[in-house]
């Protein structure tokens, strides 16, 4: 991998409290382009946190975010500098995430508009309908006419006019039902691909992202317990966590297996660092 | 007793402002606001076509004075012998365009500068809320009534006092409904893509709050009206040539036994103000017909 599109040093996410919660504890991470990284992790363990703070949408209480060779500020009231428009997020509510009162071809339409004053080549707004697998003739239609799987294509299409170097997915399928869960996931991978993008895919569901990521990142507590390629760890999972992950998968075999369950003596040996689980890379 | 830990930062705007006893309509509320609509639009065109449909000059001192209606005049003669249904045809054109003016300024204002507030928070935010906190901690009333008064009265004076204290409440709206969507994921994807402040607002914010807003302008027009009628009453407004509603009925408190001086324009306000209360009730059911506040229709529309 040469310069990555994205890396993040020793990032701290902290929420005020007494004492402050840090959902985020020292997390470092490098994506090029072209790479799909998952990251997974039980709710509240710190994905979604890392991702806004990634984006610049959460305060980071210490660390550093490089898009490329610039620095991501948290967004505020000043415009977003051009470059860092190639830094795009899809949503985990797909209602909440288009405007209700306009068009979404116009809001496809903005992204469209980034990726030109960024100089890149501009798009139709109905084409990235149709690529996302919607109606063309759609352009016209209100967000409340869509469905939430299509609320979430529309989303994704949005971002992806903008044309970006990386793509970040804060649980783009969660709220999706089953059947589209899956269908929504292939197609992110296979446009960001097609657009040489990276992508930072958040999500709880290890079966899909075992079929989307090429690099996976383990996270329990605000850290990241283990990481590397998707394959290796699907197998050969190292570090406790990632096992009781794994193991609470249910298996469609037919024998009638329950999943397991993880005990609260488990999680005593989650916390613990292993160095060896980190960064694998051969099978 | 604790209180709920509801602060004044909150979208209700019921709360924000000091309530006005409010008619439940239920299922009247679209057919009274038709008909409020009806009589709204009569005055409104009796307000531009005044000088067309007045039978008399409404300043003219021409007619015997004190005359009940009946004698030649629908509505009378005052103490000057000028014609009363001219002059409450001609106070249309007075209060009505001007409260209109009102109701457009203080939302303008207020909205501008909660929308500032609630984008920028901070410093500016407070700023901005300690003033209406300000303001609003006074009875409007009395304290249009000192502006008034301290400015010297005229009409422009009572318009500016009215205005000074009617624009917080729209700012404090505005505030708390730009706060809501402030963080929401399509505002924020819209900043992504690199959207200045005013074009958040312009495009992903204002269109989405501005059903609330709408709804307290209607329900403000009647107390508009209300509050320029009464600065006039009480002789902080219109002078003295002027036919106003207000200072119509001031007057005929020294006629009392002539009836007909101030039933009449009382008449006329009374009409008016139920007209565009029932519309501004009716816009607000219609907006949220769950509940009789606009508290969760702001922010979902």
């Amino acid at each position: 991998m040469t310069v990555p599109v994205l890396s993040t040093s020793d990032v701290v996410v902290e929420y005020r409290g007494r004492p402050p919660l840090r959902a985020v504890d020292g997390v470092s991470l490098a994506i090029g382009a072209g790479e799909v990284v998952a990251l997974v992790g039980e709710s509240g363990c710190g994905k979604s946190s890392l991702a806004r703070a990634v984006i610049g949408i959460e305060k980071r209480a210490s660390g550093s975010v490089r898009f490329g060779t610039s620095d991501v500020p948290v967004l505020g009231i000043r415009r977003r500098p051009h470059e860092l428009t190639g830094m795009q997020m899809v949503f985990q509510d797909p209602n909440s995430s288009l405007n209700p009162r306009r068009r979404v071809g116009d809001q496809i339409g903005d992204g469209v508009s980034a990726a030109l004053a960024r100089g890149e080549a501009g798009s139709d707004p109905a084409e990235w309908l149709e690529r996302v697998g919607l109606d063309p003739g759609a352009a016209r239609s209100y967000p409340h006419e869509f469905s939430g799987g299509q609320k979430q294509r529309i989303a994704i299409a949005r971002a992806l006019a903008a044309r970006p170097a990386m793509l970040v997915a804060d649980e783009p399928i969660s709220a999706l039902d089953a059947s589209t869960q899956t269908s929504v996931a292939a197609l992110m991978r296979a446009l960001c691909l097609d657009a040489g993008a990276g992508m930072l895919f958040i999500s709880h569901d290890l079966s899909v992202v075992r079929r989307i990521a090429d690099r996976t990142l383990v996270m329990y507590r605000g850290r990241i317990v283990e990481s590397g390629h998707t394959e290796t760890i699907w197998q050969d999972p190292i570090h406790p966590y990632t096992q009781a992950l794994l193991a609470a998968i249910p298996v469609p075999d037919g024998a009638g297996r329950l999943p397991i369950t993880p005990q609260d003596a488990d999680r005593l040996t989650w916390t613990e660092a292993i160095p060896e689980a980190l960064e694998r890379t051969a099978p | 007793m604790t209180l709920p830990t509801v602060t004044t930062d909150e979208v209700d705007p019921t709360k924000l402002r000091w309530r006005r006893p409010r008619l439940r309509l239920g299922r009247w509320s679209a057919p009274l606001g038709i008909a409020g609509a009806a009589v709204a639009l009569i005055w409104v065109l009796v307000a531009i076509l005044a000088p067309l449909i007045e039978p008399h000059d409404p300043l003219a001192q021409n007619l015997p004075i004190l005359q009940a209606p009946g004698h030649g005049t629908l509505m009378g003669t005052d103490e000057l012998g000028r014609d009363v249904f001219s002059r409450v045809l001609s106070g249309a054109s007075v209060t009505i365009p001007l409260s209109l003016l009102l109701v457009v300024m203080s939302v303008l204002i207020g909205a501008v500068l909660g929308a500032i507030a609630g984008f920028i928070g901070r410093w500016v935010d407070e700023l901005i809320m300690r003033i209406t906190d300000l303001v609003m901690a006074f009875p409007t009333v009395i304290l249009a009534m000192v502006i008034a008064a301290a400015l010297g009265a005229s009409l422009f004076n009572a318009v500016l006092a009215a205005l000074i204290v009617s624009w917080p409440s729209y700012a404090r709206l505005t505030r708390g409904l730009v706060l809501g969507l402030r963080q929401s994921n399509y505002v924020v994807s819209g900043q992504l893509l690199g959207f200045s402040a005013l074009k958040s607002l312009w495009r992903d914010i204002a269109p989405n709050i501005l059903g609330p807003i709408l709804v307290l302008a209607s329900l403000d027009i009647g107390t508009a009206i209300l509050l320029l009628s009464g600065l006039s009453f009480l002789g902080l407004g219109a002078k003295p040539p002027t036919a106003e509603w207000g200072s119509m009925v001031s007057d005929a408190v020294q006629n009392f036994d002539s009836w007909w001086l101030g039933l009449f324009p009382g008449l006329a306000i009374l009409t008016v103000v139920v007209a565009f209360n029932f519309i501004g009730d009716a816009l607000r059911d219609a907006l949220d017909p769950k509940s009789n506040t606009l508290r969760g229709g702001g922010l979902t529309l």
